[in-house]
């Protein structure tokens, strides 16, 4: 029987020839990954843990990047732990305040994460990485903290469903819109313990960046793992990032899918999913009724790349934000903080009326950087829109793509820049 | 092994943003993390859960983020079992890695209310709900996952498998 692209790359390191759905195996990880929040809780697990240290200083990442900058004091003890427990370990890949960046936009850029891989991170949006061809998913502290130890993970080889891409996105609908159509077709639980394997020929026309978008949010239909084919564009990157070697796994031609669901790119429009989940979608033509809105955020691991600043610039160039309304831009690295400032993007923001903030998770989970008061509402690239996710349990927050993000921010209701004069 | 108390009974997608919100993550302390266990979906939980009581729920209990502190919350918060008809997936791994039991078993979502006496049998899954006097099957514990949960949780049970 054959392979899925995932299972081929579980096989490999498990050291097996072949595997099949459902199997229980135990697979060597290429990098082990946790943050200012879920690290500590694996640093005291791993205390309890009778070993002599990490399983390889170079194959471990730690980013403090939800609270950070410090947001308060339990926060910088936090940090402080994470800080001296690398130190310690002498781990290479810690990224001080100064260096850091949203995790998941941080190590693709860094060159540590490159097709072929197997990835833990104690962090959901770990599967990210699958954008590059590599098996990488989310798991929690104690995982993270065995895996630092002995550099081994147990996985249950998940099953798949093939997305076939075909045709080419239209003007202003990107990735986010993808995967927003994607999650409100299929559900929350849609892809539940399951790899979602993109395929078609539509892939080649979507950016770098757009698959990041679309992988990072694989978690969000509940999936394992969202992976991407390599092709010249991933290999490209993967080049101009990383002096590692990559390997290319690609699925057997009877690979075995649950399901396969077509999905032609260009019939796509800008999608928005309303409160609480993610499936909560609509398309912007489906908005009868004005949503008015308190703020907008344009930042995250799945939207603060470059590609993404880009188009809100595009979209802000020239206008302001609507009187009243708070808009808050987060470059997600450092990288593209200063590439943002090279281009112009920052002058451009700045002049509209946006604040820019140094790289951070902020308010993406309600952690600080725009909480949201009592009945406010947010229109935000982030990925989750669950009760009290940006603050006030009874706020709301409207996921979008960067575009319609910053058109709302223009005209205070949720907008696309269509409808902009 | 068994549990038994009365249920919390709640709907489909119950995230780790109301299991524990964000804003209480800057502490990694289990018993600090259970006094806001649920308070976004359900304030009376906290006040009202006692040692031995289950969770019930319908699909994919503990979505979203991988924040172990959430099934650290609900065990520090006296929870002995939570049944769901299906878990997602981080969330299902970190309760086991914990040692918080967990069951999959749509039949006994469905026939469990709020408030029901119920209890459950680790070694044969049985789920018994002592209100209405009927019983579903749950999935057995495999030994290896008695045992984590009998740990108290992965670490500790690597730490017993080394002596
Ligand atoms: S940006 Fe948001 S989703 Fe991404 S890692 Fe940070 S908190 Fe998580």
């Amino acid at each position: 029987m054959g392979m899925t692209m995932t299972q081929k790359i579980l096989a490999a390191h498990a050291g097996l020839d072949s595997v099949t759905a459902g199997q229980l195996i135990e697979a060597d990880l290429d990098l082990v990954l946790g943050n200012d929040i879920t690290s500590p809780v694996a640093i005291k697990e791993m205390e309890k843990m009778k070993t002599n240290g990490v399983f390889h200083k170079d194959k471990i990442a730690l980013v403090p990047d939800h609270f950070v900058p410090n947001k308060d004091i339990k926060s910088a003890e936090h940090c402080k732990c994470v800080r001296e427990f690398a130190y310690k370990h002498d781990i290479t890949n810690y990224f001080e305040v100064g260096q850091m960046g949203i995790e998941h936009a941080l190590l693709p850029e860094k060159g540590l994460t490159v097709a072929g891989d197997v990835i833990i991170g104690a962090d959901s949006h770990t599967c990210t990485y699958g954008a590059l061809g590599a098996f990488s998913t989310g798991v929690g502290s104690t995982d993270m903290a065995a895996g630092m130890a002995t550099g081994k993970a147990w996985f249950k080889v998940p099953s798949a469903i093939s997305f076939k891409l075909t045709g080419a996105l239209s003007p202003w609908v990107s990735g986010k819109d993808v995967i927003l159509h994607i999650i409100g077709m299929i559900g929350v639980d849609g892809a539940l313990y399951k790899s979602m394997e993109f395929t078609g020929d539509g892939i080649a026309n979507l950016t770098m960046d757009d698959r990041f978008t679309i992988a990072n949010m694989a978690i969000e239909a509940g999936a394992k793992n969202g992976i991407f084919p390599v092709d010249e564009l991933a290999i490209a990157y993967m080049k101009e990032h990383s002096k590692r070697e990559f390997k290319i796994y690609t699925a057997d031609e009877d690979a075995v899918y649950d399901e396969e669901i077509v999905i032609d790119l260009s019939t796509l429009r800008p999608t928005i999913a309303f409160p609480h989940l993610p499936e909560n979608t609509k398309t912007i033509d489906e908005i009868k009724e004005p949503v008015k809105i308190d703020q907008v955020v344009i930042g995250s691991c799945t939207n603060g790349r470059i590609d993404d600043l880009r188009c809100a610039a595009k979209v802000l160039d020239g206008r302001s934000v609507a009187r009243g309304i708070r808009c808050i831009i987060i470059p997600a690295t450092q990288a593209i903080y200063m590439q943002a400032m090279d281009e112009g993007l920052l002058k451009i923001f700045i002049n509209a009326g946006a604040v820019v903030s140094t790289p951070t998770c902020g308010p993406c989970l309600g952690g600080y950087m725009g909480i949201l008061a009592e009945d406010e509402r947010c229109i935000s690239t982030t990925n989750r829109n669950f009760v009290g996710r940006m603050g006030h349990v009874k706020s709301e927050v409207y996921l979008a793509s960067p575009a319609i993000a910053a058109a709302s921010a223009v005209t205070g209701q949720i907008s696309s820049p269509e409808s902009l004069s | 092994m068994k549990a038994c108390g009365k249920v919390f009974k709640y709907g489909d997608n119950v995230d780790t943003d109301v299991i524990i919100p964000a804003r209480y993550l800057n502490s990694s302390d289990a018993a600090e993390l259970a006094q806001h266990c649920m308070e976004d979906i359900d304030k009376e939980f906290v006040k009202n859960v006692k040692k031995g009581d289950l969770i019930v729920a319908d699909k994919n209990f503990g979505c979203g983020s991988s924040r172990e502190h959430a099934p650290i919350a609900i065990k520090a918060s006296g929870i002995s079992c939570v049944i769901a008809e299906t878990f997602a997936r981080i969330f299902y791994r970190n309760a086991i890695n914990i040692g918080l039991p967990i069951i999959e078993c749509p039949d006994a979502s469905k026939g469990i209310e709020e408030g029901d006496e119920v209890e459950v049998d680790f070694d044969s899954g049985v789920i018994t709900n002592k209100t209405k006097g009927t019983s579903f099957q749950g999935q057995a514990f495999p030994e290896f996952m008695q045992k984590i949960i009998a740990s108290e949780g992965l670490i500790p049970y690597i730490n017993s498998q080394n002596k």
